[in-house]
């Protein structure tokens, strides 16, 4: 590297920290992103050389990123440099890792940064979750997220690149299947909805049971390297997952770490033990108290994450709590409503709170759900329950802040 | 018994499309119309219908889903005076031609004599329509630009967003309603979805109301600011 590439690089490394830095002190947010965008102007080749010689790990998808990089981090053990405040664009990556020079980094990416993150940062491994319909508004189309996963791989010249993919998702498989040496993790994946129609020919993917595949002879791949069943088996060693955070899909998140992390040969029984010891993640499953209330704030932020999550809730007829917002960083178009199952809600007194708690009231009107919009919340009735509330992104940021511990 | 069918939701039905049919059954239900909602998959044939919904869907599957309708008995059904209502890659699918991948021509089902080119740029964003007096409020999200012949009556003119030109939305034939507002558009303006029951069933409507009303009356509000 050229000399003045070093100091143009450190340069634009103080620079970050001093902004990251004021932008706390002045309360303008956690300051990460506003001092990663200062640095990329300055080198945009930094995240190339903040990344170089350190174990790199990146995670995308869908739905589960922020979870699974936590669990990445918690099982690796020891010192991980993380974008944990879920800063997943490059800005976010370049705060991140002038903040702390960790051999360990572990990686949130936007799925449409997959790419370029992929070069700038020549991670050992990747993990590919899912692909579902998300803020249609800005990222428009899924198949073609896909496609775009796919041809990075393709082109990607590093042979060495671990890809931990999801076996059950057709999408990812499309994605990934271009890699020889693909990693295939066997996980339970409920939400098919993007992927009846196939990626590689439009006609219809049969799902038989826990399997699928399409005429044109596209199919979920046989060579399994993780399977998720009561116990998880990854490369042949079997481990029990004992999380202490809800879910199915967070026991798909778990097995993806997990073998991510077997990926750079992290002794597994150590790093399970860690990872089953996660209760919450940025507020994500924690109970808090609110008002009188005590509220288990749960995040759900498209159709995929809303099944998944209502999923988790308690079979009774406890009162529900979802918040439903339309800002820049949930999408403008509430539409998405209506591909929520929210009719497993029925037997539930539903609240409508948020900016578009009309929508969601309007939403659960027409799926025969009984519920009360919201309007003043000083007001709600005491609840003799924990109250689960669903909210998507900015909502639940909105929740975490007005509750406390 | 009224029969509406929802149809190829697995390849029409990105953005929320279900909720036009879950709207209109409802509709229907809470006045005590003998009503059933039903969706026809890939692998079924299109059933006889009173009201058939199209939905939005990416480029592959608009074009299998042109294919299957062609080879059905969709257009002779739609020709003898069955209802429609189509939104965005539905609109398109209706007319003579339409766009897919870059700017590769599709031949649509020419039930309507209309053609979708490739826009400048893609339409997303709020879209109000001015329909008879009455405003109609959604959301688009598409590339396309759909030209209506001289014989086409657009659906209504364009308040705010771009709908076939950014000055017309959709169309109106004596059977057919379409509208670039993807999705849910019937759920959120409940008297545009009762225009439509009340043509399917062939009869005046109870009023009734419903969560919508209130929706609708905050979306004009925000939508005309
Ligand atoms: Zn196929």
């Amino acid at each position: 590297m050229a000399k003045s590439t070093i100091l143009r690089d450190r340069v634009a490394a103080v620079a970050i920290r001093t902004v990251n830095r004021v932008s706390r002190m002045t309360g303008r947010g956690s300051g990460t992103v506003i001092g990663g965008r200062v640095g990329m102007k300055i080198a945009p080749d930094l995240v190339t050389s903040l990344t170089r010689g350190r174990t790199v790990i990146l995670v995308s998808g869908t739905n589960g990123k922020t979870t699974t990089t936590s669990m990445v981090v918690a099982g690796w053990g020891g010192s991980v440099t993380t974008n944990e405040t879920g800063a997943n664009m490059p800005a976010g990556h370049v705060a991140a890792l002038v903040e702390s020079k960790n051999d360990h980094v572990a990686l949130e990416v936007d799925e449409a940064w997959l790419g370029d993150t992929l070069t700038s940062t020549r991670p050992h491994v990747v993990v590919l979750l899912n692909l579902s319909r998300d803020q249609l508004d800005r990222a428009n189309e899924v198949r073609h997220l896909a496609e775009r996963w796919r041809k990075a791989l393709e082109v990607h010249d590093d042979t060495n690149l671990l890809v931990v993919a999801n076996a059950n998702d057709p999408l990812v498989v499309y994605a990934a299947e271009v890699r020889a040496n693909a990693v295939w993790c066997d996980v339970p994946t409920t939400w098919i909805a993007d992927a009846l129609s196939c990626p590689k020919c439009t006609l219809a993917i049969s799902h038989v049971g826990n399997s699928w595949h399409c005429t044109c002879g596209f199919a979920k791949p046989v060579a399994l390297t993780a399977i998720l069943g009561d116990e998880l088996v990854i490369d042949g060693a079997t481990v029990t997952l004992e999380l202490s955070m809800p879910g199915e899909f967070n026991r798909s998140n778990a097995t993806m770490a997990l073998t991510a992390l077997h990926c750079v040969d992290i002794d597994l029984d150590e790093a399970v033990r860690r990872v089953n010891a996660i209760h919450s993640v940025v507020g994500r499953f924690s109970v808090r108290r609110w008002n009188g209330h005590t509220l288990r704030l749960l995040l759900a932020k498209n159709p995929s994450g809303f099944a998944a999550m209502l999923a988790t809730l308690p079979d009774d007829d406890s009162d529900v709590w979802v918040a439903i917002n339309a800002r820049v960083a949930d999408g403008h178009d509430p539409s998405w409503l209506y591909d929520v199952p929210f009719e497993l809600l029925r037997g539930h007194r539903v609240y409508c709170f948020g900016d578009r708690r009309l929508d969601l009231a309007t939403r659960l009107d027409y799926g025969q759900i009984d519920y009360v919009v919201v309007d003043d919340d000083s007001s709600m009735p005491a609840s003799k329950d924990t109250v689960s509330v669903l909210a998507n992104y900015t909502a639940f940021n909105d929740w975490l802040g007005r509750s406390v511990p | 018994m009224t029969t509406i069918c929802i149809l190829y939701p697995e390849l029409l039905g990105t953005y929320g499309d279900g909720g036009n049919g879950l709207a209109v059954y409802e509709r229907a239900r809470r006045r005590g119309i003998d009503v059933e909602l039903i969706s026809v998959g890939l692998n079924d044939t299109v059933p006889d219908a009173s009201l058939y919904l199209l939905g939005g869907g990416e480029d592959g599957p608009q074009r299998l889903a042109a294919d299957l309708l062609r080879t059905s008995s969709f257009g002779s059904r739609v020709r003898d005076g069955a209802y429609v209502v189509a939104v965005c890659a539905g609109l398109q699918i209706l007319g003579l031609t339409f766009c897919v991948e870059g700017d590769d021509e599709y031949e649509g089902l020419g039930l309507v004599d209309v053609v979708t080119s490739r826009g400048e740029r893609r339409s997303v964003g709020e879209l109000a329509t001015r329909v008879d007096g009455q405003l109609l409020v959604g959301f688009e999200n598409h590339g396309g630009r759909t030209t209506l012949s001289g014989g086409v009556n657009a659906l209504g003119t364009v308040v705010k967003g771009r709908g076939n030109d950014a000055k017309l939305d959709g169309y109106r034939t004596k059977n057919i309603w379409a509208t670039y507002a993807h999705g849910p558009v019937l759920a959120m303006n409940p008297w545009f979805c009762d225009e439509i029951l009340a043509s399917v069933v062939g009869a005046e409507l109870d009023p009734i109301t419903s969560a919508a009303d209130l929706l609708y009356q905050e979306r004009c509000r925000v939508l005309s600011s």
